[in-house]
């Protein structure tokens, strides 16, 4: 099993770290989902936070852009140093946290009544990032040509985007992610909706993406783990359904030589 | 075995008779639907003729004449409430599916509530104590200001569950995008909800549209062309009422004729309402 996945090599261990989770814990209600989470993602890198159904893995990830708190009842703990500087802090505001960080969701959620374009120019237009429209033309050709979606839909811009097939959608989405220049992408299962050859697309242009951005990823598939990420995380929940880091390292030790005997019997199928 | 047989025998008929009894009051409540229609248009028709689409009202005895001020002065007391209605019910509405959990929002909801089960003549009554008793005048506006809060509950309450009900991953697309509260909700939801926004907008209209009671003491009618909202004015559903109560078969005819363009008023509002409907829920 282990020999057939091919591990990607990791970024030099001395990257530096751009986004850092420091004892983050998150609640729904007064349910407990995480607790005391530490993962350090480190610049142009690739990390997929893994588990089985309930370890908590997208609660963390939406804890990184401090879209968890969105939720009614729902309350985190602990901190999250973008560049160093804690995105929970008082004096930071979640709207201008989000256009650093910025989400791909599990489903594609291209904005319904809009053209491809206006949904690709939505966060530079209504954040106020450019108003010159030459300008807008050229961040909407950009965004789309680094999400691979360009060539595919550069003739018919203007036509509603819920006329794209699901995998362009969520390349949209990605697209329209990108159009506010994030440092740091986080990425909710973003190919569990999509058929095989999406789902291929989307790994091939994550690869491209890391090149330019922090990209954090939430997978329950294994062998896309193996496949994209550069440094892996595997959670787990315990007896209450409280979600915790089991083990964290780069994904070639983790796939190879796993520390924990639960990360071991999670990859070997023996668990989750 | 022929005991089952029996049973089922018995449970067939039974089946039998629920299904004809409800066939039988479905059949009832659409025939009685479909005979006043076709009674409103046997006696209207008649009464419909470019005259009566465009003339003023003849002095009583003499035949002849329309009731084009009613129709005039109609669209412009349900303009006026319409143009009133949607800001304060579609940012109500908002309110309460954003941020509705708290008492407030509770308290505002209980009283939409509330307000909706009110008969319309009570809602006149105020509107008469409040705005035509201070100034000693009967007005048009009055008359809006009544349809106005006829209108409100269900504009509420469509406006609170269109909103409620734009899909969470698109509230938050729009939040993971690091728009702000306001731009999202300006942009992305409500562009999402207005087909719903649309349809209780139509219904509202369609509601107050052929409303009377309130009329009576607000707008109060009249013979003569008259424009302005600050004065009485003449309305269609009063012109039949007046018409209707009257001892000359012609004025009978036109409150025929009258009914019979408010039912059709009221059918285009509401197909309309039914086609916003469909156009909506073909996007999402």
């Amino acid at each position: 099993m282990q020999s057939t996945i091919a591990v990607k090599n990791a970024p030099t261990d001395d990257a530096r770290i751009v986004l850092s989770a420091r004892d983050v814990s998150a609640w729904y209600g007064g349910k407990l989902a995480i607790s005391d989470v530490s993962l350090d993602f480190r610049r142009n890198s690739i990390t997929a936070l893994m588990g089985p159904s309930g370890c908590g893995k997208t609660t963390l990830l939406r804890c990184l852009n401090r879209i968890h708190e969105a939720a009614l009842g729902a309350r985190v703990a602990g901190e999250v140093l973008l560049d160093g500087m804690d995105i929970y802090a008082s004096e930071v505001s979640p709207v201008m946290t989000r256009r650093q960080i910025g989400m791909v969701f599990q489903r594609p959620n291209p904005f319904p009544t809009m053209s491809i374009l206006d949904n690709v120019l939505t966060g530079p237009r209504y954040t106020g990032l450019a108003r010159d429209p030459h300008e807008l033309d050229q961040i909407a050709e950009e965004a789309l040509r680094r999400a691979a979606l360009f060539d595919e839909v550069k003739d018919k811009l203007r036509t509603p985007a819920s006329s794209l097939s699901g995998g362009q959608q969520q390349r949209l989405c990605i697209a329209r992610a990108l159009a506010v220049q994030p440092e740091v992408l986080l990425m909710d299962e973003p190919t569990s909706a999509l058929d095989p050859v999406s789902t291929l697309k989307i790994e091939d242009l994550m690869e491209h993406l890391a090149s330019e951005f922090t990209v954090v990823i939430v997978t329950h598939n294994l062998q896309q783990a193996a496949r994209v990420s550069h440094y892996a995380a595997f959670m787990l929940g315990d007896e209450h359904r409280v979600g915790r880091v089991v083990e964290y390292s780069s994904t070639e030790q983790i796939f190879t030589h796993p520390k924990e005997s639960r990360t071991e019997d999670y990859i070997t199928g023996r668990l989750g | 075995m022929i005991a089952d047989v029996r049973l089922d025998k018995g449970r067939r008929a039974r089946s039998a008779l629920g299904l004809i009894a409800t066939a039988f009051c479905s059949a009832l409540a659409a025939g009685l639907l479909v005979v006043l229609l076709g009674y409103v248009i046997i006696q209207g028709w008649g009464a419909l003729n470019p005259a009566f689409l465009t003339q003023l009202p003849r002095p009583v005895g003499v035949t002849g004449g329309g009731v084009a001020n009613g129709i005039v002065g109609s669209l412009i007391i349900v303009g006026i409430a319409t143009l009133m209605a949607i800001p304060v019910g579609i940012l109500t509405g908002l309110y309460l599916a954003v941020y509705g959990r708290g008492l407030a929002a509770e308290l505002v909801r209980f009283l939409a509530e509330v307000l909706s089960g009110l008969p319309s003549i009570a809602i006149g009554l105020f509107a008469y104590t409040i705005l035509v008793q201070p100034f000693s005048h009967f007005s048009a506006f009055s008359a809006a200001f009544a349809f106005t809060v006829l209108m409100l509950p269900l504009m509420i309450r469509t406006s609170e569950e269109a909103i409620r009900g734009v899909p969470t991953a698109i509230r938050e697309g729009a939040l993971a995008l690091g728009l702000p509260d306001y731009e999202g909700i300006l942009h992305i939801v409500l562009p999402v909800a207005r087909p719903l926004i649309v349809t209780g907008l139509l219904l509202a209209v369609a509601r107050v549209t052929g409303e009377t009671a309130p009329l009576l003491f607000t707008a109060f009618g009249s013979q003569f062309w008259e424009i302005n909202p600050g004065n009485p004015m003449a309305e269609l559903s009063l012109q039949i009422f007046t018409y209707a109560i009257s001892p000359y078969d012609d004025w009978h005819r036109q409150a025929w004729g009258g009914a019979l363009i408010l039912i059709l008023a009221v059918l285009v509002l509401n197909v309309g309402a039914r086609l916003a409907l469909s156009r909506g829920s073909r996007k999402r």
